[in-house]
């Protein structure tokens, strides 16, 4: 079905169920109880989770496959966001045009930057990525943002002002960005006894995006080019001897995993009507790599889990404060509740760095191959069986 | 040309401290093959190395002197260091005075151990292990460290001020009858690093075990079937180059105060730098921090910036793009070397 | 691929989800009835508290986050109730809001302005908070201020400086109580006139991005009035960190007044290379070369040690002021913590005192409401002197200090002394200044 081997289709329908299904998955704690800290079913964090998702699906086809890491990639995350906010400056807030403006700017941008880096390999074009992202953060934070011409407000960040045109935009619309009158922000709240669910229609239209975007990314890695790409990663010097020019896969790659980055940056946008430069910078691009290789680069599922991984630490456990750990421990007795105080608050609030910082060391040394390796060793344990060859020939090495 | 040879020796100034990072990230990467993103860190850690000396000599014991209040009104608590009291008020402050120069003495064993207890403990395990894998690891322990750092001394930068002696205006033109004010602290920097970098290279060049691991860079496995422990001696050097960032970072803190993050400040600029000199090649780390540096200053001009608006944020960047487009494997790269 | 550990979880996650909603069949669709976001339920109101907590910000988030825990205790009824017993309105009971017990979360703006949005949409869509407070950057006070308009809830921002908080990017659900970088220039102007002479050429560093130029513009044109000429504004990288080649040409530029727009870890670096390069010993034509910082926090002047001594600036607050408000919060937060606040803390501080007087004197936590309430309020006793909430911009107008880098410091804290307190007259502009002309308030946003 859909042009998908069994195992792919299931694969997709899990991961379409779990998505669907987020905000009650999510939220798996009642909302008064302390552990409502770690809920993360709600519109924000969940955007967040697909959207980088799509970022990570898409950094994936390149870096999984063909091997070439990348470390500018959030250049058009960036170009994307802004192309679509200034789609809301121009048009209105119907996110459509947005959209697909931001996949088409990233890609010629891809396209531009692919044909000069990709004429290098290995560190090189590494460095090469990363100076290019690099420019276009420094110049989108001060010099394009001058009085005189203004592309990207620089430090504030792009966003709609009253004065600008928005020439389709009507009264009957919302005065924030919407799909044919659907709001993004829209959320329905349900009760059910202690707990609360919050669907979000932004959520939902970014989730059906991932979707289509992990589909495609299922037939690129099965697809003959996807194989050309592999090829690419295992040996480029004998398929060049074999008579085949490898840059235009490679260069393919690029732009397709820049369009997702782009199409990424423009559901931020669509999600949230504000462009900072903050997502060009290295550190941005760099996040996605860690995204990538936390979850397990070259396979299908790890990019969207580190990406998640990632997002949920920044956003829930940044949030932990002492206030909220005396709740946790209030139950302990006194000197042995301050021990313990201090023992976890360097972790948590405004130590959450050190905790992401451990976790990236903890899976690259005991699971070389991210989360997924770690899936498959639980899976195993489980069905104690040795690993069957389907399971090794999703699961490539990741690149060099 | 007064305002030309400010600019050149701030670019020196500038490079020397690229250099000396990437000189440590170049022997890392060509002894052990390992792509060490926590290199910045180690330059962090021997800046606050000397943050730490201060801290230790300023340890003082309180008097209550009821003549002046504090802030909430009541009587004053002053401080006077235990250094001030045991060797006398006026040798104490000379001793406080001078803690950054003491500070290289103190950094030396300690950044030797932790580049040796970062070999062994992590490291070594991820030589056969992908450049993507040791990347993560070791950014996740540049995290780690730098979160650590700022645990204990917080966010904020602290000034390691030079000696007395160091921090004025030298002026250097005065023999040819030119403007050249230029704080002594910035040459004495500059002359530090020549030295250090020298040393390396003398190290390298003229004793048997520099000798040795040189041959080891070339062809590891000859070397050790020639019965040889080149494990042992790389650890060393990856110990070496710690100590040589760290070093970089003590003499760096009076330039600029050493905040917890200046490390991540350098990072990317560094290895910006090791690839435009060419991987695996010290001379070409050393030469590009220089030229960079140097770029960089020249760059940051009025002139340069009406010229060209937003020139001095790009230019390393720039360089490096068109230097990699040119010769592919930087200027002085060996082939073959992380191309894979 | 990683088919049988997603589907087990896969499995557990909806069986549990199923039977959770077989238990408890009950649907009730929590559409708010009140008429706004968020709107309080129970007998807790939650704040979000949005400071940086990473990132070279995270002391001045940390000293903000203190004051705001101090805030919440007065509330409360708890702690010797600080600035409540001196502020003009006496509608605060010490019963929390209105009866309300308040409560709070807190989140990390990294300093970034997506960080910053996400972490104060979680405050609003996860926990409930009906006011989002807090910042170290003005990059991010606009940035938050624009999503809480849209979100309906109110911005009481913190730490930002920058002319177009209040200018360009003002919005109806925001409020600034600190100031701005036209109060420093009309502030500080004639301080420097009259301490330096009106003939001087002025060397401008700005820090080139939104703040650095408003700033750079508003000192510029304040001096300028007064006798000075600028000679030369050079934009730095935010990212730059070490300045020597930015100094090294003002040493032979003919300027004898060097004005430093930066902030933060900026300001540290750019200063201590000014003091290295020997300008402050310099002379030119005559006259003593002067630096100027016109934004100081202790904060950051603790970070440039030494360097400080003899710098003017100009700042919203100090510890060292003598009115009877200044000194019974420097007491409590003293007395808490061991040190005393910094302007950060105040103004966080005064802010969130500001919020709850407002709800209480409009009797609901409607943000339109305390909107009402707040614009044209006059108050005082709350450590600047009699202050005015701004209706045309929701900006407060009070005096403003100008301080200088302290000689002879008796303590790590004592760094700043305050030369001159500017009253308020001086530092007031028309709402459509061309400075901060362009914006819009809009109407408020009561949200759902």
């Amino acid at each position: 079905m859909l042009g998908l081997k069994k195992h792919d289709l299931s694969l997709l329908i899990i991961v379409a169920i779990l998505t669907m299904a987020a905000p009650f998955l999510l939220n798996p704690f009642p909302t008064e109880s302390g552990m409502a800290q770690f809920n993360a079913g709600y519109p924000d964090l969940m955007q967040k989770f697909v959207i980088f998702g799509i970022f990570a699906i898409g950094f994936n086809i390149l870096f999984g496959l063909t091997g070439y890491l990348s470390f500018g990639h959030a250049a058009f995350l960036g170009v994307g966001s802004y192309a679509c906010v200034w789609m809301f400056k121009l048009l209105g807030y119907n996110v459509l045009p947005g959209i697909l403006l931001s996949i088409v700017v990233s890609g010629l941008f891809a396209l531009l930057i692919g044909v000069i880096t990709l004429r290098r390999s290995g560190i090189y074009f590494s460095i090469l990525t990363l100076a290019f992202a690099q420019m276009s953060f420094a110049l989108a934070y001060s010099v394009l943002s001058n009085p005189k011409f203004n592309l990207t407000n620089g430090e504030t960040g792009l966003q709609v002002y009253a004065d600008d045109p928005q020439w389709f935009h009507s009264d009957r619309l919302p005065d924030l960005p919407h799909l044919f009158g659907l709001s993004m922000r829209a959320t329905h709240r349900m009760e059910l006894g202690a707990w609360e669910f919050q669907f979000n229609v932004g959520y939902y239209m970014c989730a059906v995006i991932m979707l289509l975007c992990f589909y495609l990314a299922i037939r690129i890695f099965r697809s003959p080019f996807g194989l050309m790409l592999r090829a690419v990663k295992s040996n480029q010097q004998r398929m060049n001897y074999t008579g085949l020019n490898s840059r235009p896969y490679t260069l393919a790659a690029f732009v397709i995993s820049g369009m997702y980055a782009g199409l990424a940056g423009g559901l931020l946008s669509a999600v949230d009507p504000l462009a900072g430069a903050e997502r060009m910078q290295w550190t941005a691009s760099g996040e996605v790599v860690l995204m990538t290789i936390l979850g397990g680069a070259g396979t299908l599922i790890g990019p969207v889990l580190g990406a998640g991984l990632i997002k949920y630490f920044e956003n829930i456990f940044s949030k932990i404060n002492e206030s909220v750990l005396h709740g946790w421990f209030g139950f302990l007795p006194d000197g042995l509740e301050d021990f313990v105080i201090t023992l976890v608050y360097p972790f948590v609030g405004k130590g959450w760095h050190l905790t992401l910082g451990v976790i990236f060391m903890l899976v690259v040394i005991f699971l070389p191959g991210g989360l997924v390796e770690g899936g498959q060793r639980i899976g195993r344990l489980f069905r104690g069986k040795k690993p069957s060859g389907a399971a090794k020939s999703a699961t490539t090495e990741p690149a060099e | 040309m007064d305002a030309i040879i400010l600019q050149i020796l701030n670019g020196l100034d500038k490079g020397s401290a690229y250099a000396l990072i990437a000189l440590g990230l170049t022997l890392i990467f060509g002894t052990l093959g390992v792509v060490n993103f926590a290199h910045g860190a180690l330059f962090m850690i021997g800046a606050f190395c000397s943050v730490t000396l201060s801290k230790l000599l300023n340890l003082s014991f309180e008097t209550v002197d009821p003549t002046q209040k504090d802030f909430l009104g009541n009587p004053l608590k002053v401080k006077t260091p235990y250094v001030e009291s045991w060797f006398g008020p006026e040798v104490g402050a000379t001793i406080i005075d001078w803690s950054v120069p003491l500070a290289i003495l103190f950094a030396i064993p300690i950044m030797l151990v932790i580049g040796y207890v970062m070999e062994r403990g992590l490291i070594k395990h991820f030589y056969k292990r992908p450049h993507a894998d040791q990347i993560l690891v070791t950014f996740g322990l540049a995290i780690v460290l730098q979160e650590i750092v700022k645990f204990y001394f917080g966010a904020n930068p602290i000034q390691t001020p030079a000696p007395d002696a160091l921090s004025g205006v030298a002026n250097l033109g005065g023999a040819l009858g030119l403007q050249i004010a230029y704080p002594i602290w910035r040459l004495v920097y500059i002359g530090f690093s020549l030295l250090l970098i020298f040393g390396a290279f003398a190290f390298l060049q003229f004793t048997t075990f520099g000798m040795v691991v040189r041959a080891g860079m070339a062809d590891r496995e000859t070397v050790q079937l020639l019965g040889i422990d080149i494990d042992r001696r790389f650890t060393i050097m990856f110990g070496l180059a710690a100590a040589i960032a760290g070093l970089a970072g003590v003499m760096y803190g009076p330039i600029n105060a050493p905040n917890y993050h200046m490390g991540m400040d350098f990072l990317v600029l560094s290895f910006v730098v090791v690839v435009v000199g060419g991987m695996g090649s010290l001379p070409g780390a050393v030469l590009a921090g220089f030229l960079l540096g140097i770029l960089e200053a020249f760059a940051s001009t009025t002139w340069a910036t009406t010229t060209i608006p937003g020139i001095n944020q790009i230019i390393i960047y720039l360089v490096a793009i068109i230097v990699l487009l040119t010769r592919p494997r930087g200027l002085m790269g060996k082939k073959g070397v992380m191309e894979d | 691929m990683t088919k049988p550990t997603l589907s087990r979880r896969g499995v557990l996650k909806t069986g549990a989800a199923a039977g959770v909603g077989l238990a408890l069949p009950t649907y009730l669709s929590a559409a708010s009835h009140s008429g706004f976001t968020n709107a309080p339920q129970g007998d807790t109101v939650t704040l979000g508290f949005n400071v940086p907590q990473s990132g070279p910000y995270a002391d001045e988030g940390a000293d903000e986050l203190r004051a705001y825990q101090l805030a919440v205790e007065h509330l409360n009824g708890e702690g010797d109730g600080g600035m409540m017993n001196t502020f003009s309105s006496q509608v605060l009971e010490g019963n929390g809001i209105m009866g309300k017990k308040v409560e709070y979360v807190t989140g990390d703006t990294q300093t970034k302005s997506d960080a910053a949005r996400a972490s104060a949409k979680s405050m609003i869509e996860k926990d409930g908070a009906v006011m989002i407070t807090g910042g170290s950057s003005s990059g991010v006070a606009i940035a938050v201020q624009g999503l809480c308009q849209e979100a309906g809830v109110i911005f009481m921002s913190g730490l930002t400086h920058s002319n177009d908080t209040t200018g360009k990017d003002k919005k109806a659900n925001g409020f600034r109580h600190f100031f701005n970088g036209y109060m420093s220039g009309a502030a500080l102007a004639p301080v420097l006139a009259a301490q330096y002479g009106e003939d001087r050429k002025a060397y401008h560093l700005t820090a080139d991005y939104t703040w650095g130029w408003t700033q750079q513009e508003s000192i510029a044109a304040a001096t300028e009035a007064l006798g000075w000429t600028t000679v030369e504004n050079v934009l730095t990288p935010l990212a730059a960190t070490d300045f020597s080649s930015y100094i090294a040409p003002v040493l032979n530029s003919g300027a004898d007044v060097l004005v430093l727009n930066h902030y933060g870890g900026n300001m540290v670096n750019s200063l201590t290379n000014a003091v290295q390069f020997g300008l402050r010993e310099k002379m030119v034509d005559g006259k003593q070369f002067e630096i100027v910082v016109p934004l100081f926090s202790r904060l950051m002047a603790r970070g440039a040690g030494e360097n400080v001594k003899g710098i003017l600036g100009s700042t919203n607050w100090h510890w060292s002021l003598q009115d009877e408000a200044s000194q019974a919060f420097v007491k409590s937060f003293g007395t808490k913590y061991g040190f005393p606040p910094s302007q950060a803390a105040h103004t966080c501080y005064v802010q969130t005192l500001l919020y709850a007087d407002a709800v209480a004197r409009a009797g609901s936590f409607n943000p339109c409401a305390v909107v009402e309430a707040l614009e044209g309020f006059e108050f005082d006793g709350l450590g600047n002197g009699p202050t005015l909430y701004r209706a045309e911009d929701h900006q407060c107008f009070k005096d403003v200090l100008v301080v200088r880098g302290k000689e002879n410091p008796t303590s790590e804290f004592d760094l700043l002394e305050v030369v001159e307190v500017t009253p308020r007259a001086q530092v007031e502009y028309a709402p459509d200044h061309p400075m901060f002309a362009g914006g819009n308030l809009g109407q408020c946003n009561p949200g759902a």
